[in-house]
């Protein structure tokens, strides 16, 4: 029975082994990425994060043109930067009106968003992305942390132009969220991840910290003739201090005119920029070489591929008989359309190089008196029908200026880049805020620079000017740039009757909404999650 | 050398018997209808020794010396029968044994060891092979669909193999699993998916299924703590035992048909409504031909099933060993399923019986043929006045809508409706999968305490899959692109180590049964996924590969079980489990899960012991928690960094960056948890004619894990799974099993079952809050983004949320408006409605099993109310802006006709017009059969059936199914009507 004992032993054993084969079974890493200890002893990882902070203006996640999103709850096609700013910037104003019945673009058409519409909560969200990844850079890059990591000093001092870059981007969504939102949760690189305790910032302390920010790193970032392309230069945070003082008003009731010129002749005396001569070039494939782009969010039919950015702004306003081979891509989403009050803004002359509607048949040659729109009832757009009615806008285009389409072999994803801020917006702010000035000669110029471009001569430059003309001018120049709603807020216009379009307050002739309008909601989860927050009144 | 030894032994007891002239105890059993019982236990308690009765029923005791003794007369499925036996003469003692319908001395696994069913405290239920459902069935799963009360199965949907959502008393968690753990012998399975297999219980062959054992409330499920929160289904399979070698061989072919299609209009009504309705340019552009799109994507498919197992015991080795091979078509053209599956099981036994050694292996092979399921919604859509060819050579001779002007005049527009056949006929999608799940499990019954065993169980579901899709250059579908093509292969794996003490004095007790146990368990899971890029048929990369997929988890575990019986008459059973997960972060990962539950056996009592009423009373009361951890992420509270993919780049001068983002995590997360109360009764009446039990539960799930919203600015994510807020489900589950007729000829058994659930989740934020919106979910066909259902407190999961529709005097929706439920004159997403929901509040099951002499009939139906199904198809193509909104013609869904809906607007589309009652019936099969038994030859017994499965649907809804899961109908892969003849050989 000597087996017996061994057998016993055996089982004893056992279960000593089983038992004590301790808990640390149970300490997993995940096998692919890097801990957030690991990725920041490397210097060379510093490029990679803040290239993800800048793909995050790009780029709706890891893969692309989707797979792992950054954001979720809404289509990753439409969660893209971009393309939300878009349609919060554009689609509630007379630029633009989408055919679609995605959740959440009716309320945008017609002004009639609730806190919890899908586009404000995706740009909130979109915004507090950015922000908190900005804010760990900025962080694990302060030069305490990169003495005690022992970094070289050219390592040193690559990273602490990224981490005033990363300043700067931080400042940018802040200011979205500012133009936007206006008071809002406010979170810097003291904020753990996890916290529940987020105060709310008021809107005009929050102009001064992003003033205070994009002033601190003026001197920091790279001059606009150093610095590699797509990143931030001096001037791209130059540009954006001149569009806070722009509408400082509006921010803090009081106006900052004297700043945002400084500012502008800061951008226009560096003499890295100049107008393009066309155009037609800053919307094209091959943007990325015009002079007149400030600060570009890129896009690459190859390497930066996205369902929102370029690929959106070309695709979905190809509709109809718009050919896509005219516009270097493959097909259309047909989705959006411009309203007769836009298309009536360029009453005066279709020579413009700006007018860039479709018509069936040909496009309309200088002289004509009669348009020959499609269906010119935009009541159309929404009702029975659509797709051959409304006004179709090809502006952005995948073709470069040989007229060869971009680099995809699909002719899917564009390689043009989308213009955030370029130098025409800069001489119109710096147009308007000198005729606020009383300085009508310099706004006379700027706008004329502008205008010549347009028309190619000086045959329409204008001899006096107004404030009017400002908004007018901006809207033709700027027209699906994401800046109109903040142009209309500014001159009060985005929610009286003083302008009116197809649809405005679900009208099809357009009405007038509540002021409060002129501020988006604070998503109502944020509100219910967060105790110090109130809502923007009328929400 | 066992045999040897029980030679030497009969030899001996031969000897004795000659030498001293004892008596001997002999008879014969039959059961109630006559028949020899064979193999039935004689028991001398005295003695210690007995026999068992020969294939006459006969049996004999010799060498018993003059006395009274205690005799037990027992058998399987058959009550245990005590009584005084006095021996001064040869006596013959034949006796009659009564079948014991509730199985009451039974040995039920349970989880960790095996109990008497009426040692059993909780909630469970058995179902045996015999009463599994009939027919074509492909997955395990749907042997038991209809039979078990609280057990809610639906096939998702009517394709090969198709996946089945199994909900055990509702859903516990939002974010988490709520499927219920699965054990097959011991091994618990990996629930999650595997790529290129339909169903990952599609790999389990429903032919070697012995039992399903279903624990439903906290006290059964405890023992499995962070796994038992919905529920635990056991699986036993088939084993071999006795001398004899079986064979069996069943064969089963049937034809599948399409029961009813999607309802959009035919050809003469599309052109009729195109005439009344249309655009000039639309009549002028209809088409001459009519086809039924949806009768030339389905077919009438065929399956064929073969079986064969060769059990019994080789040299006193019990072995079971069984092959099979199913080919499944699917009603869709082209979609195919092959199975191979093989087992084998060897349970041999050494050291004098001590050491018991279990060895079960499956293997299972399958082909797929994935048709595709696009070409159902292009059935649906593609405009009926077109003809299927084109007459020339181009997209595969396809009609396809063409760009008519511009450079791509003539290439496929890329916004219209493919051609159905030609997107089945141009898609290669095919996969093959492999599936190994073994265990070996070593019992040692200690030589030095008798009733205490150690066991040691060695487990590994290890999966293997690979597949590839293609599609041509010249299809229509990828003409832009240069036709389609990629792979993906996926490896998962699941190892477990458990070994468990266990102690019980069945063997001796008389009054105060115990029976303890204590064990440890290791569990790893991984999957390991590559990414792979999507090429065109040249090879270019259309779409660079993306992240890949390398995940593990495991989880530990302590547990103990101990179950206390005094006198068969009260029963206290108690469970504590400890759970580690590596899912969570040390400070968080460890969670308690203990249980306690107790029954009184009341018809034991002296009062109703004699009772001719009341045959059986049992009362249970437990009260246990289980967690949840299975949240389909491992690492959710490491904060990481991962790499972007090529195609995900920036720019930064003329290089292009990969990029680094850091996910979302949240440090603190830790267990669900669920806290379930469950009273019930087990009784049988009149001799147990009739039987049936009755459950009150109530479960309450606390530290929900869901993904919400964290505070803005403090994560790398706008959705972070996190424990947040709470659950309740409560209800109560009636089962009936009615004897209605039981004679020497006939036998009627009529089972019932309803169940009542009702959901409601009770809390959802960080800060107790009445304004917030909920999570919204329910994905819909029709505008993008757009959602049908909302979480939201007070309400149950996924309660629509909807616009509520106004009608005219005649009682017909009136198009875009709807009620502005807030008054402020606008209509948004503020004046959407919550109410009803997809899941039933009630749910049926009937079976019914009857035979005749050698004739046999079973059939079983399954019923659901209360339940909604929000009507997608109509919602989305019943308008004549469906029929327009591209380039081209598209067909339109019948509900037109009714609501002359023009349109198709955000609003309408969610409007609660299209919320229909989805209240069914539905007949899971009918089978008739023939027992020919030996009369056709001595070398082999037949079983011949015909069984029907989906026989009928009553039902309200208008769609073409009402058992939708998730109640957002946007065409199913129809489910099939299948008739087989099926053939049952013994040998």
């Amino acid at each position: 029975m000597n087996y017996i004992k061994k057998i016993n032993y055996i089982i004893i054993i056992s279960i000593i082994v089983l038992v004590s084969s301790c808990s640390k079974r149970l300490d997993l890493e995940p096998p692919i990425g890097l801990s957030s200890i690991e990725v920041y002893k490397n210097a060379s990882n510093y490029e990679k994060v803040i290239a993800k902070l800048y793909g995050g203006l790009a780029l709706s996640g890891l893969a692309g043109p989707a797979g792992n999103p950054d954001i979720i709850g809404i289509d990753e096609g439409f969660s893209q930067y971009v393309r939300i700013l878009w349609n919060l910037q554009e689609l509630p104003t007379d630029h633009a009106i989408c055919r679609w019945n995605d959740v959440g673009i009716p309320e945008m058409n017609k002004l009639e968003w609730s806190a919890d519409n899908s586009f404000v909560k995706a740009m909130y969200a979109r915004i507090y992305f950015q922000i908190p990844i900005a804010n760990v850079f900025i962080q694990e890059s302060s030069e305490e942390k990169m003495s005690d990591r022992g970094f070289s000093d050219e390592n040193k001092e690559e990273i602490r132009v990224f981490r005033a870059e990363a300043r700067f981007l931080r400042a940018l969504s802040y200011f979205h969220a500012m133009d936007m939102f206006g008071n809002i949760p406010f979170v810097d690189e003291t904020t753990p991840i996890g916290s529940n305790d987020v105060p709310q910032i008021l809107r005009p302390d929050l102009f001064n910290w992003i003033e205070s920010e994009l002033l601190d790193i003026e001197d920091i970032l790279l001059s606009p003739s150093l610095v590699p392309y797509g990143r931030a230069s001096k001037a791209a945070a130059q540009s954006l201090l001149a569009k806070m003082y722009l509408n400082a008003e509006v921010y803090t009731e009081m106006p900052r005119w004297t700043d945002c010129i400084n500012y502008c002749n800061k951008v226009i005396n560096d003499g890295s920029f100049s107008l393009d001569d066309n155009y037609s070039h800053l919307f094209m494939a091959d943007n990325h070489n015009s002079p007149e782009i400030i600060f570009p969010v890129c896009f690459d039919g190859n390497f930066t591929q996205t369902w929102g950015g370029a690929t959106f702004l070309i695709n979905a306003a190809i509709g109809s008989t718009m050919d896509p081979a005219d516009y270097g891509s493959s097909g259309g989403w047909n989705g959006l359309r411009a309203t007769p009050t836009f298309v009536n803004a360029f009453s005066d002359s279709t020579i413009d190089s700006r007018w860039k509607f479709h018509t069936k048949g040909e496009k309309v040659i200088s002289g004509d008196t009669v348009m020959v729109y499609q269906n010119v009832d935009i009541g159309d757009v929404l009702t029975n029908c659509p797709d051959t009615s409304g006004y179709l806008v090809g502006k952005f285009s995948n073709l470069d200026q040989m007229g060869n389409p971009g680099s995809h072999p699909g002719k899917v994803f564009p390689d043009t880049d989308f213009p955030m801020i370029r130098l025409a917006d800069v001489y119109l702010m710096l147009g308007e805020s000198s005729l606020q000035n009383g300085d009508a000669g310099t706004a006379l110029n700027y706008i004329n620079l502008v205008r010549e471009r347009a028309y190619g001569n000086s045959n329409f430059n204008l001899s006096n000017v107004s404030l009017q003309d400002f908004l007018d001018e901006r809207s033709r120049e700027l027209y699906w740039e994401c800046t109109r709603r903040t142009d209309l807020v500014r001159h009060n216009k985005f929610t009286t009757s003083d302008l009116l379009w197809s649809f405005k307050g679900g009208d099809p002739n357009g009405t007038s909404v509540e002021e409060f309008r002129n501020l988006y909601p604070l998503p109502t989860y944020d509100i219910v999650n967060n105790p110090n927050l109130t809502q923007n009144s009328g929400y | 050398m066992n045999v040897f030894k029980n030679y030497l032994l009969f030899i001996g007891i031969l000897i004795s018997s000659f030498s001293f002239g004892q008596f001997s105890l002999s008879g014969k059993i039959i059961d109630q209808e006559g028949e020899p019982l064979i193999g039935a236990t004689v028991f001398i308690n005295e003695m210690g020794s007995g026999s068992s009765s020969d294939k006459d029923g006969k049996y004999f005791i010799n060498n018993i010396q003059k006395g009274d003794y205690s005799v037990t007369f027992s058998a399987v499925g058959f009550k245990k029968v005590s009584e005084t036996i006095v021996i001064n003469e040869d006596v013959i003692r034949d006796l009659t044994l009564e079948e014991d319908v509730l199985l009451l001395n039974e040995a039920v696994v349970i989880g960790y060891g095996t109990a008497r069913t009426k040692d059993i405290t909780g909630s469970a239920a058995i179902i045996k092979s015999e009463d599994f459902n009939k027919g074509s069935v492909t997955t395990p799963e749907q042997l038991v669909m209809g039979k078990v009360p609280g057990v809610k199965i639906n096939s998702n949907n009517g394709a090969p193999g198709s996946r089945s959502t199994i909900r055990i008393r509702g859903g516990t968690s939002i974010n988490a699993s709520n499927d219920p753990l699965i054990v097959i012998d011991g091994v618990p399975l990996d629930n999650g998916g595997i790529a290129g297999a339909a169903n990952p219980l599609s790999l389990i062959n429903p032919n070697d299924i012995e039992t399903f054992v279903v624990l439903k409330d906290a006290s059964a499920t405890a023992i499995y703590g962070s796994r038992g929160a919905n529920g635990v289904i056991l699986i036993t399979t088939k084993k071999g035992s006795g001398d004899k070698i079986n064979v069996n061989f069943t064969t089963n072919n049937s034809l599948s048909s399409i029961v009813k299609y999607a309802n959009f209009l035919n050809a003469d009504e599309y052109r009729n409504t195109v005439n009344e309705f249309g655009t000039q340019n639309q009549i002028d552009n209809l088409g001459d031909s009519s086809t039924n799109w949806q009768e030339q994507i389905y077919r009438t498919a065929y399956i064929n099933e073969n079986n064969v197992s060769v059990s019994g015991g080789i040299a006193g080795i019990p072995f079971r060993f069984s092959a099979g091979n199913k080919h499944e078509e699917g009603l869709l053209k082209r979609h195919q399923l092959d199975r191979y599956a093989t087992s084998l099981n060897i349970s041999p036994k050494f050291l004098d019986d001590h050491l018991e050694l279990e060895l079960n292996s499956r293997y299972v092979h399958t082909d797929n043929f994935f048709a595709d399921q696009g070409a159902m919604w292009a059935a649906n859509n593609f405009d009926p006045t077109r003809p299927i060819l084109s007459g020339d050579t181009a997209y595969g001779g396809y009609y396809e809508t063409v760009f008519t002007v511009g450079a791509n005049a003539g290439k496929p527009n890329r916004l219209a409706v493919r051609n159905p056949l030609g997107l089945i006929n141009s898609k290669n999608d095919v996969s093959d999968v492999n599936r190994f799940i073994g265990n070996a499990k070593l019992t040692y019954n200690t030589h030095f305490l008798s009733g205490l065993k150690a066991v040691l169980n060695v487990g590994t579901d290890i999966a293997k899959s690979s597949g590839t899709v293609m599609i041509p250059a010249t299809a229509a579908s990828n003409f832009f692109d240069g036709g389609y093509s990629t792979q993906y292969d996926m490896e998962k794996s699941n190892q477990l180590i458990e070994g468990l003490l266990n102690y019980s004095n069945a063997e001796t007790a008389e009054d105060h049964r115990i029976d303890l146990t204590a064990g440890y368990s290791f569990q790893e899971w991984s999957t390991l996924m590559p990414a792979y890029p999507v090429l065109s048929e040249a090879g270019d990369t259309t779409y660079a590969a993306g992240l890949p997929t390398d995940t593990k988890n495991a989880l530990l575990s302590y547990y103990s079980r101990g179950i206390y019986s005094y006198k068969d008459k009260y029963v206290v059973t108690a469970t504590l489990r400890r759970d580690g997960s590596s899912r969570f972060s040390p400070e968080n990962r460890w969670g308690w899960f203990p249980s306690a539950s107790a029954a009184w056996i009341i018809s034991e009592e002296s009062f109703l012991k004699n009772s001719d009423f009341i045959t059986y009373l049992k009362a249970r009361a437990g009260y246990g928690v289980t967690g949840q951890q299975d949240i389909f992420s491992d690492y959710p509270y490491i904060p990481n960094y991962v790499e972007g993919n090529s195609t995900a780049q920036y720019q930064f001068g003329n290089q292009f960056i990969s990029l680094l983002r850091p996910n979302g995590y949240d440090y603190g997360i830790h267990w669900e948890s669920t806290a379930s109360s469950n009273i019930g009764i087990d009784f049988g009446l009149l001799n147990d004619k009739l039987s049936g039990s009755f459950d009150y539960y109530i479960k309450e799930t606390s530290d929900l894990l869901a993904s919400v919203p964290p505070l803005a600015g403090t994560n790398f994510t706008n959705f972070i799974l996190t424990n947040v807020g709470s659950m309740k489900n409560e209800g109560f589950e009636v089962n009936l099993n009615l004897g209605l007729l039981n004679t020497s000829t006939t036998k009627i058994d009529l089972g019932l079952n309803a169940t009542y659930n009702k959901n409601t989740v009770t809390g959802l934020t960080f800060v107790a809050d009445t304004t917030s919106l909920g999570i919204q979910v329910g994905g819909i066909s029709g505008g993008i983004g757009n959602t049908a259902q909302i979480h939201s407190v007070g309400y149950p999961t996924f309660t629509y949320f909807f616009y509520e529709a106004i009608y005219d005097d005649n009682g017909n929706p009136i198009e875009d408006q709807f009620k502005d439920q807030n008054n402020d004159s606008i209509i948004n997403i503020d004046d959407r409605l919550r109410s009803k929901n997809p899941n039933p509040n009630w749910f049926l099951g009937a079976n019914l099993n009857a035979s005749y002499k050698n004739w046999y009939i079973g059939t079983s139906m399954r019923a659901e109310l209360g339940a909604y199904v929000y009507n997608n198809l109509a919602s989305n193509y019943g308008n004549l802006q469906a029929g327009s909104n591209t380039f081209n013609s598209q067909n339109i869904h019948s509900s037109f006709l009714e609501t002359n809906f023009l349109e198709n607007s955000n609003e309408q589309l969610l409007s609660d017009y299209f919320l229909e009652k989805a209240n069914f019936l539905r007949m899971d099969y009918f089978t008739l059969g023939y027992n020919f038994g030996n009369k056709l030859s001595d070398k082999f017994s037949l079983n011949a059936a015909i069984t029907v499965n989906n026989v009928f649907v009553l039902t309200q809804y208008t769609g073409m199914d009402p058992e939708v899961v998730g109640g957002i109908d946007n065409t199913i892969y129809p489910r099939p009507r299948i008739y087989s003849l099926n053939l049952t050989f013994d040998f």
